[in-house]
């Protein structure tokens, strides 16, 4: 049981990372980010580069995985998203936009990093072992505390700085907010940017760990979108819900249903659907949007 | 004057045309498709396909091209991801039949192999899948060549390797959720039961996009095997798998029956993939030629990185070349190819020694629908593999 107590924190921790970002740019621009997986294997090939391949310190290879990802994506909410949304009001011309984008990133990605796995030197060596009870590697305890360290400097900055109260109050109104002199355009791609970096941030943190290939990004999204639908579209406090539960669900049925086959996340679809089903909204979200 | 220079640089510019077109229509061009997966997780089995069937044309096409009966042809390589996806496969075969080609090499997965055989017996194509379904190579059945060797006809050698060397005695199996990994599961599970192995675990299963295998292997772990066999493990999989078994405290032996990179080893497990088994092809040092050595060089310069995948997927085209060659009315008549295939050889530029080329297949299909490539089976060991031993196929 300790074992799997464990396993959950540590798979919950980094899902929540994962759909921080995502859940950031839908309640910002109300836009479901397809790319927002090719965005975090971006972030791991990065760091992939620059720790593994050139051998500068971790550290700096993930605030370039980070800087390199913020970029990335103010320039998308620059030039394709924002301009999209202003000319169109159709939710699926910004849904096929990101879709196109997630195909050319997988592109870029194919291009210029490869079909291999890659992975990088462990930054902790060892296994922390308690009498076969708990067993687990040094470097995913480091990895799982760095994430619930900045999922809370995250929640920090949304909640204390000027920009972080911007950003909420864009993604409670965007009227009231333009009315307040609140300058929206630029909000949003430092909001875009903030989601794209979140992503960078948690590709580079776990490539120390899961390595990344480039038919990563598709998935991970998949995932994302269950954890963000768990805790509720747009909502912050609902996203790390949603990774934890995820987290929990996944390492309580890897132990338990492991012996009849892979049945861990067909039971998680169907929960998850009876649940939309009473609940569409998720657990924090609001009916109304 | 200006009218005069206009003429000049008209001239010179279909003077230079004409040479280009002449240059480059000094031969016929012989058109050889692939379609695979080069695209998703699984883009590392296609995309070495695709660049050892690029690099090994434009090797011949720079060597004047390949002379088949009377005519010398330049090889062109027709690619067409399919994605993974047998919908696809059969486009892509399709489309390889709308371009007037009869060779084919792949698709790389069970159901996309199985999907295009319809398309390819109406359209008269041979295709050269990396599958394992015995039924796509046994009659009536009759276009399909296996490009490799089968996880059914490497297990048992390498289980009994073990049994005979390691002392092992029982073993695990964990496999991925789709066609191929479980289809090669049970093969091992039949296996490993015929040669008397403890089967302690053997129905564990990931899904294909898992990314931490930790919780995944954690109950495996704990039946506390001799063997664990990582049945159909893709190259992205296996390091991290090695890796959390490792980290788990699994001391015993892990193997695969699928083909790997060393590099992709290195870099995701680093020493624990030490002693990791799997199936190779040709460019170990013990048995690679120089022509194989010039293979991995010239695919190294094309594409800035070999992978290790490449050593059995050099065959397929060179097999379709030499049966060709062996008898030229094939070239547009599959039949005639089918009948070549009975009792060609012919020398195996990629191995040391005296080693040919040749179709096998009439123990595990009751024809020959099998390239013969070496059984090489690997060990890795501090960056690369070293092989443990060599078998062969009837």
């Amino acid at each position: 049981m300790e074992q799997i107590l464990v396993n959950g924190v540590y798979l919950g921790a980094q899902y929540a990372m994962i759909a921080l970002g995502l859940t950031l740019i839908f309640s910002l621009m109300n836009v479901l980010n397809f790319a927002h997986g090719q965005m975090y294997v971006i972030g791991g090939f990065v760091t992939y580069t620059i720790y593994g391949q050139l051998g500068i310190p971790f550290v700096v290879a993930l605030f370039a995985s980070c800087f390199t990802l913020a970029i990335i994506g103010a320039l998308v909410e620059r030039y394709l998203f924002g301009p999209v949304l202003k000319r169109s009001a159709r939710e699926e011309s910004s849904m096929l936009l990101a879709a196109g984008i997630a195909l050319l990133l997988d592109a870029v990605i194919l291009l210029l990093f490869g079909e291999k796995q890659r992975g990088v030197p462990k930054i902790v060596d060892g296994v922390f072992n308690w009498d076969f009870r708990i067993i687990i590697p040094y470097d995913r305890i480091v990895i799982c505390c760095l994430a619930i360290f900045c999922i809370v400097a995250f929640i920090a900055f949304m909640q204390y700085t000027k920009t972080g109260r911007a950003l909420r109050a864009l993604a409670q109104d965007r009227v009231a907010c333009q009315l307040m002199g609140v300058n929206v355009d630029r909000y949003s791609t430092i909001g875009f940017a903030l989601g794209a970096l979140l992503a960078g941030l948690v590709g580079g943190l776990l490539v120390t760990i899961t390595g990344v290939n480039l038919g990563m990004g598709t998935p991970t999204s998949i995932k994302a979108f269950m954890m963000v639908m768990i805790g509720g579209a747009g909502v912050i406090s609902g996203a790390i819900a949603g990774g934890i539960i995820l987290g929990f669900l996944e390492a309580f049925g890897l132990a338990y249903l492991s012996q009849y086959g892979d049945i861990t996340y067909l039971l998680i679809f169907i929960t998850l659907m009876v649940f939309l089903a009473i609940r569409p909204q998720g657990l924090m979200g609001k009916p109304w949007g | 004057m200006f009218v005069r220079l206009l003429k000049l640089t008209l001239s010179l510019t279909l003077i230079t045309l004409g040479f280009v077109s002449l240059s480059s229509a000094q031969n016929p061009v012989l058109k050889i498709g692939f379609v695979g997966v080069t695209s998703g997780p699984a883009a590392a089995w296609g995309i070495s396909n695709q660049r050892s069937m690029e690099t090994r044309a434009a090797w011949l096409n720079e060597l004047g091209g390949v002379t088949i009966g009377d005519t010398t042809y330049d090889i062109e390589i027709v690619s067409f991801d399919d994605q993974k996806d047998p919908k696809r496969a059969i486009a892509g075969m399709e489309k390889m039949a709308q371009e007037g080609i009869h060779y084919v090499v792949g698709p790389n997965v069970d159901d996309g192999a199985a999907a295009v055989r319809p398309v390819a017996e109406a359209q008269g194509i041979m295709y050269f899948p990396y599958a394992f379904p015995k039924a796509l190579y046994t009659a009536p059945a009759s276009n399909a060549v296996l490009g490799m060797i089968a996880s059914y006809q490497s297990g048992p050698p390498i289980y009994k390797y073990l049994m005979d060397n390691e002392g092992v005695s029982s073993v695990a199996f964990i496999a991925a959720n789709e066609s191929d990994p479980l289809s090669q599961r049970d093969n091992g599970v039949e296996a490993a039961n015929a040669l008397g192995l403890d089967i302690v675990s053997e129905n564990v299963t990931y899904q294909v996009d898992t990314t931490d295998f930790v919780p995944v292997l954690t109950p495996v772990i704990r039946t506390n095997p001799d063997l664990l066999v990582l049945s159909g493990v893709s190259p992205a999989n296996a390091p991290q798998l090695i890796r959390s078994a490792r980290e788990l405290g699994f001391e015993g032996i892990i193997s695969t029956e699928t083909a790997h990179d060393a590099r992709v080893l290195q870099e995701g497990a680093g020493d624990l993939a030490n002693g990791f088994i799997s199936v190779g092809g040709a460019s170990t040092p013990e048995i690679a030629s120089d022509a194989m050595k010039e293979f991995v060089q010239r695919y190294t310069e094309m594409f800035g990185e070999y992978n290790d995948e490449s050593n059995t997927k050099v065959y397929a085209l060179e097999y379709i070349l030499e049966t060709l060659k062996a008898n030229p009315a094939a070239i547009d008549d599959v039949n005639e190819f089918q009948k070549t295939m009975d009792t060609f050889e012919a020398p195996n530029p990629f191995m040391k020694g005296d080693a040919k080329l040749s179709y096998v297949g009439m123990t595990s299909f009751g024809q020959k629908r099998q390239v013969s490539v070496p059984m090489v089976i690997n060990v890795y060991q501090d960056g690369q593999f070293e092989t443990l031993f060599v078998g062969t196929v009837d």
